[in-house]
C-alpha cells in the first residue's frame, strides 16, 4: 500500500494548493513542500528500511535471479481497473523503482524551493501543475501495467505543458507546444507498439493482459519485433532526447521557468532511460541486438553534437540544455553496451546528471532574477560579484565535465568501460565527448564568471535558501563520487533481473555478463554484511 | 401489432407525445419556462420507458424497427443529449426575446427522428428517420431568425440535405428493383460481396445510400457544409447536429453492417478507408488555420468521425463496442465544447472568435476548467474520457491489424493538438482584450449544472470507464 501513497500524496496536495492559494497565496508553497517532502521522507525511509531486504533478494535469487519474479519486489499492489480489456492497476517496486522515486521527490522539492521567490503569478496552480507532474512520474516509475504505465507517461504532458506555457520565458508557448506535439507523437507510436504486442500475446495464449510480467518472453516474428522495438525507441528517444529526436529538448528547457527545467532534466527525460532499461530491452532483446550498431552512433553522435552545440551557445541555459544531449548520449550508449558495468554506470548517470544539470538550471534561474539576462556576452567577471554562486557555478561545471572524485565521473566511467567490452570504436568516440565537455564547461565558466567584470552589474549573493540547496547537491554528488556503492547496490537487482531478462539473446552473452558482475561486485560483496 | 408491441414501442410513443404536448400548451400559455419543463418530463418519461421496454426486449416490431438493447441504449444516449441541449439553450434564447416555446417541439421530433433510426432495420423506417430528423434541423438551424447567418446556414444545409436525400431514396429504389429486398437483413450479403463483381444497378445504389450517409456524417469528401452550418447555426443546435443527429446515422450504419464481414481487398472497404483517411487528414489540417472556434470544433468533428471509421472498419464486437465508447465520449466532450460556447455568447453573437477565449480562465475560471478538460479530451489525454475513447479506437484497429489506418489515426490526431492546445493558450496565457467588444455572458445556472455533471462525466469515465464498457458490451452483444 505504501506505493499508492506516493502517487496519492502529492495528487492530493495538487489540488489542496490550488485551493488554499485563493485565500493565501503563500501557504501553496508549504503545501506543495509537504506534498514533495513527505513522500520524499516515505521513500528514503523505505530504502533504509529495506536495504536489507534489497541485498537479501539478491543474495536469495543471486546472479541467477529469474527475474522479474513476484518474491524480488519490495512492494506491489494488484488490482483490476478495466477488466474487459485485461488492464489492471499493477504496482511494484524494485531497487531502481526506488532510485528514480528518490529522484522524482528530491527534484519535486527543489523545483518548489526553486520557485520560492521567483514565482509569483498563479501561485497555487503553479504548485498545482508541479504536484501533479510528481504524481504522475511517480505512477510512471511505478507501473508495470504498459497501460498503466503509458497512461501516467502522458498524464504528465499536460501539467509540464501549462508549466512551460504559463510561467516560462520570452518563447514559451512555441516551446510548448514543440514539447507537447513530440511526445505525444512519440508516445502514440508506443502505444501502437504495446498494442500489437497485447494482441500478439493474446492470440498466442488467450490471455488478453497489458501486464508486463506476462507479456515478457511473447513469441513474433524477429521484423515484427523489430517494429515493435522501433515504437518503443521512438518514444523513449524522443524523451531521453537522442540525436535526431532531440529538438525540442533545447527549446523545452530553455524556455521553461526554473522548476520546469529542473523537472525536465532532472527527472522527465530519465523516463527514456528508465523505459528502456524497464521495458524495451528486456521485451525485445533480440531486435535491440539488432539494432545495437545504429543505437550506438545515435548516442556517439548525440554526446558529441550536443557537447559541440553547447560550446557554441551564448545563451547560458540553452547551454546546460544541450550539455543534456551530451551526458544522455552516454546512457543511450550505457544501454546499448547492456553489460553490468555499463549499466551500473547507466544508473550512477541518472542521478548524477540529475543533481548536477538541476544545480546548473537553478543556478542559471537565479542569475536570470538577478541580472534578468541569460546572454553570456552581457555577463563577465561576475566571481568578484558574487563569490558564492560563482564557486557553486565552477563545483557544477566541474562535475558536469567529469571531473574524478564527483559522482558524473564514476558514471561516465563505467559506461565507457561496459562500452569498451562491446565496441571499442564507440567507447574512444563517447570519450572524445569528455574532452570537449572540458571545453565547454570551462568556457561557460570564462565567459560569465571570469574575465573582466565590464558590465558593472551588481546583485546579491547566495541567500542561506539557495545556499542550502547547493550544499545538498554538492554533497550527493560528492558521497556518490567517492562512494557510489550504495547507488550501485540499490540497483544491482534491477540490473541483474533486466540482463536475466535477456539472457537468451546475443545481447548478454552469459559468461562475460557474470564476470563482470564479480569485478564490480568483488569489491563490494561485504558491504553492508 | 399486439398491445405487447406498443409496450415496445413506448419510447418512441413518448417521444411523439412530448412535442404535440409542447406545442398545445404553446398554443394556449406561452411560457419559456413551461416549455423546458414539458420538454424535460418528457425527455425523462422516454428514459424510464426504456427500462419498461427492456423488459421484454428482443422484440422486432413490424419488420421495420427492431427493439433490442442496442437501440434502447443508443435511444437513452440520444435523449439524454437532447436533455443536456434543451437546457444549454435555455440561457441562449432566454436573452433573445424570440419565442423560443416551438423550438422545444422541433428539438424532441428531430430526435424521435435519430429514435427512429437507430432502430431501424428497413429502408422505409431508415429514411423516415432521416428526414424527420433533417426536417427538423432546417427549422431549428433559422430559429433565432433575427440573424443572416442563421438564413443563410439553414438554406445551405436545406439545399445539400435535401439533395442527398434524393441520392439515398433514389439508391434505395435501384437496390430495391435489382435485389427486391428493403431490409437490413436482406442487405447484409450484397454489402458483404463489396461492390466488385456486382450487379452495376446494386453498386451504384448502394453507393448512392453511402454518398447520403456520408453527408449526414460529414466525412470528407461530403464534410463541405458542416464548418458553415456550425459556424451559422445557433451554438445550441451545432452541438445538436454534431452529437445526436451523426450519432443516430452512426449508430444505424454499425447495424447495418454488423453482420457484414468485409474483406479487407474489397472496394467497399476501399472505399471506406479512403473516406476514413481523407477526413482524420482534412479535418485536422484544415482546423490548422482557422481563428474561428465554431469552425474548429466543425472540424475537429470531422477528424473524429474520421477515427470513428477506423473502428468501423475492424468489424466485429470489439469493434462495434469501442465506436459507441468513442462515440459516448464524443457526445459528451462535444456538448461540454459547444455548451461553453453557447453559454458565452450574447444576444449580438455567438462567442466564436478565438480573442472571445482570450484570459478566460482569469475572468471565468471553471467555465475556463470545462473548455480545458473538454479540449483535451477532444485531444484524447489521459485523465479524460476522449483518452479511453480513442485508446478503444486503436484497439479495436490493431486488433483487426488496420496498420495503415491506425498509423494516419495517429499522426494525424497529433496535429489536433496543435489547434486544441491554441484554444487553451488563448484562455490560460493570454490577457483579457479590455477595449474589444468582448462577449462573455454570466453562466446561467442550468447550463452551469449541466457543463458541471458532463465534465465530471469526462473525468470520471475517464479514470474508471469499467461499468459504461460493460453497459455497452452489453448493448452491443444483442446485435442479431
Amino acid at each position: 500500500m505504501i506505493l499508492l501513497w506516493y502517487i496519492l500524496i502529492p495528487a492530493v496536495a495538487a489540488p489542496l494548493a490550488w485551493l488554499v492559494s485563493r485565500s493565501r497565496p503563500d501557504l501553496a508553497r508549504w503545501v506543495a513542500l509537504a506534498g514533495t517532502a513527505l513522500p520524499l521522507a516515505l521513500v528514503t525511509w523505505q530504502w533504509v528500511s529495506q536495504a536489507g531486504a534489497l541485498k537479501a533478494a539478491f543474495v536469495a535469487h543471486g546472479p541467477g535471479a529469474a527475474g522479474l519474479v513476484q518474491g524480488t519486489w519490495l512492494a506491489d499492489v494488484h488490482a483490476t481497473w478495466i477488466a474487459p480489456l485485461g488492464i489492471s492497476f499493477f504496482l511494484a517496486e524494485d531497487g531502481l523503482t526506488l532510485i528514480m522515486l528518490v529522484l522524482t521527490f528530491a527534484m519535486g522539492l527543489l523545483a518548489v524551493l526553486a520557485s520560492w521567490r521567483g514565482i509569483t503569478a498563479r501561485v497555487g496552480f503553479f504548485h498545482f501543475m508541479i504536484l501533479w507532474t510528481t504524481a504522475a512520474l511517480a505512477g510512471v516509475f511505478l507501473s508495470l501495467d504498459l497501460f498503466l504505465f503509458y497512461f501516467f507517461f502522458e498524464m504528465m504532458l499536460i501539467p509540464m505543458y501549462f508549466v512551460i506555457a504559463l510561467w516560462g520565458h520570452e518563447r514559451r508557448v512555441y516551446a510548448a507546444i514543440k514539447f507537447f506535439i513530440f511526445t505525444q507523437a512519440s508516445g502514440l507510436l508506443m502505444l501502437i507498439a504495446i498494442l500489437a504486442l497485447y494482441f500478439i500475446h493474446g492470440r498466442a495464449t488467450g490471455v488478453y493482459t497489458f501486464d508486463f510480467t506476462q507479456l515478457l518472453g511473447t513469441q513474433m516474428p524477429s521484423g515484427t519485433a523489430f517494429l515493435l522495438m522501433l515504437g518503443f525507441f521512438a518514444a523513449f528517444a524522443v524523451k531521453l532526447p537522442a540525436f535526431p529526436l532531440h529538438t525540442w529538448l533545447p527549446d523545452a528547457h530553455t524556455e521553461a521557468p526554473t522548476a520546469g527545467s529542473v523537472i525536465l532534466a532532472g527527472v522527465l527525460i530519465k523516463i527514456g532511460a528508465y523505459g528502456m532499461i524497464r521495458f524495451m530491452v528486456p521485451l525485445f532483446p533480440q531486435a535491440v541486438y539488432d539494432f545495437r550498431t545504429i543505437g550506438m552512433i545515435l548516442a556517439v553522435i548525440g554526446i558529441i553534437y550536443g557537447a559541440i552545440m553547447a560550446y557554441a551557445q551564448t545563451d547560458l541555459k540553452r547551454l546546460v540544455a544541450y550539455t543534456s544531449v551530451s551526458h544522455m548520449g552516454f546512457v543511450l550508449l550505457g544501454i546499448f553496451a547492456w553489460n553490468t558495468l555499463a549499466l551500473q554506470g547507466v544508473v550512477v548517470q541518472i542521478v548524477c546528471h540529475a543533481l548536477s544539470t538541476g544545480a546548473l538550471f537553478i543556478l542559471v534561474g537565479t542569475l536570470q532574477d538577478r541580472i534578468h539576462t541569460r546572454d553570456m556576452a552581457k555577463m563577465g567577471g561576475l566571481w568578484a560579484v558574487a563569490p558564492r554562486m560563482g564557486g557553486t557555478a565552477m563545483f557544477f561545471a566541474l562535475a558536469s565535465l567529469g571531473l574524478p572524485g564527483l559522482g558524473n565521473f564514476v558514471a561516465e566511467f563505467l559506461i565507457l568501460v561496459g562500452t569498451w567490452q562491446v565496441s571499442r570504436w564507440a567507447a574512444v568516440l563517447g570519450a572524445v565527448g569528455l574532452v570537449v565537455a572540458t571545453v565547454y564547461a570551462l568556457w561557460m565558466m570564462q565567459r560569465a564568471f571570469q574575465g573582466q567584470e565590464t558590465h558593472a552589474l551588481r546583485f546579491d549573493d547566495l541567500v542561506p535558501r539557495e545556499t542550502a540547496m547547493y550544499a545538498a547537491l554538492i554533497a550527493a554528488l560528492v558521497v556518490i563520487g567517492f562512494y557510489p556503492q550504495p547507488l550501485i547496490a540499490t540497483a544491482r537487482q534491477t540490473v541483474t533481473a533486466a540482463q536475466q531478462m535477456t539472457a537468451g539473446s546475443p545481447l548478454s552473452p552469459e559468461a562475460a555478463s557474470a564476470a563482470q558482475t564479480m569485478i564490480v561486485d568483488g569489491a563490494t560483496a561485504d558491504d553492508g554484511q | 401489432m399486439t398491445s405487447g408491441d406498443l409496450i415496445t414501442l413506448l419510447p418512441l410513443i413518448a417521444l411523439t407525445v412530448t412535442p404535440v404536448v409542447v406545442m398545445l400548451a404553446a398554443a394556449f400559455y406561452r411560457s419559456h419556462a413551461l416549455a423546458l419543463a414539458l420538454t424535460l418530463v418528457g425527455l425523462a418519461a422516454t428514459i424510464v420507458s426504456l427500462f419498461v421496454a427492456a423488459t421484454r426486449t428482443g422484440r422486432q416490431v413490424t419488420p421495420l424497427l427492431s427493439f433490442d438493447t442496442y437501440a434502447l441504449f443508443y435511444i437513452g444516449l440520444l435523449t439524454v443529449a437532447t436533455a443536456a441541449v434543451a437546457i444549454l439553450s435555455w440561457s441562449y434564447l432566454q436573452r433573445r426575446h424570440v419565442h423560443p416555446e416551438e423550438y422545444y417541439m422541433l428539438l424532441l421530433t428531430a430526435t424521435l427522428g435519430g429514435a427512429v433510426l437507430v432502430a431501424s432495420t428497413h429502408f422505409a423506417s431508415f429514411f423516415l428517420g432521416l428526414e424527420i430528423l433533417s426536417v427538423s434541423l432546417y427549422a431549428l438551424i433559422v430559429y433565432p431568425i433575427y440573424r443572416d447567418q442563421f438564413v443563410e446556414a439553414a438554406v445551405k444545409y436545406l439545399v445539400l440535405a435535401g439533395a442527398t436525400s434524393a441520392f439515398l431514396v433514389f439508391g434505395m429504389a435501384l437496390v430495391y428493383a435489382e435485389t427486391g429486398t428493403m431490409t437490413a437483413s436482406g442487405l447484409a450479403p450484397i454489402l458483404s460481396a463489396g461492390l466488385g463483381g456486382q450487379d452495376v444497378v446494386v453498386a451504384l445504389g448502394i453507393v448512392l445510400i453511402l454518398v447520403g450517409v456520408g453527408f449526414k456524417l460529414a466525412v470528407v469528401p461530403f464534410h463541405m457544409w458542416t464548418p458553415d452550418v456550425y459556424q451559422g447555426a445557433p451554438a445550441p443546435v451545432g452541438a445538436y447536429v454534431a452529437t445526436v443527429s451523426k450519432g443516430a446515422v452512426l449508430a444505424l450504419l454499425l447495424r447495418y453492417f454488423w453482420p457484414v464481414s468485409l474483406d479487407t481487398g474489397s472496394s467497399l472497404f476501399l472505399v471506406f478507408a479512403a473516406v476514413a483517411i481523407a477526413s482524420m487528414v482534412a479535418g485536422n489540417l484544415l482546423a490548422l488555420r482557422q481563428d474561428n472556434v465554431k469552425r474548429i470544433l466543425a472540424y475537429s468533428s470531422i477528424a473524429n468521425l474520421g477515427y470513428l471509421l477506423v473502428a468501423f472498419l475492424a468489424a466485429g464486437e470489439q469493434a462495434a463496442v469501442a465506436v459507441t465508447f468513442f462515440l459516448v465520449a464524443y457526445f459528451a466532450t462535444t456538448l461540454v465544447a459547444f455548451g461553453v460556447v453557447a453559454a458565452l455568447s450574447t444576444p449580438e453573437r455567438d462567442a466564436e472568435s478565438m480573442d472571445d477565449y482570450r484570459g478566460l480562465a482569469r475572468t471565468r475560471r471553471w467555465t475556463a476548467v470545462a473548455f480545458t478538460v473538454a479540449l483535451f479530451s477532444l485531444a484524447g489525454m489521459p485523465l479524460t474520457v476522449g483518452f479511453m475513447g480513442k485508446f478503444y479506437v486503436v484497439t479495436a484497429g490493431a486488433g483487426a491489424a488496420l496498420w495503415a489506418l491506425i498509423i494516419v489515426l495517429v499522426l494525424t490526431s497529433t496535429i489536433g493538438l496543435y489547434y486544441y492546445t491554441r484554444i487553451v493558450v488563448a484562455m490560460w496565457v493570454r490577457q483579457p482584450d479590455e477595449n474589444a467588444d468582448a462577449v462573455g455572458a454570466a453562466v446561467g445556472g442550468g447550463s452551469a449544472a449541466v457543463l458541471a455533471a458532463l465534465t465530471a462525466f469526462l473525468i470520471v469515465f475517464g479514470v474508471y470507464p469499467a461499468p459504461l464498457i460493460q453497459l455497452i458490451e452489453r448493448a452491443v452483444a444483442t446485435l442479431p
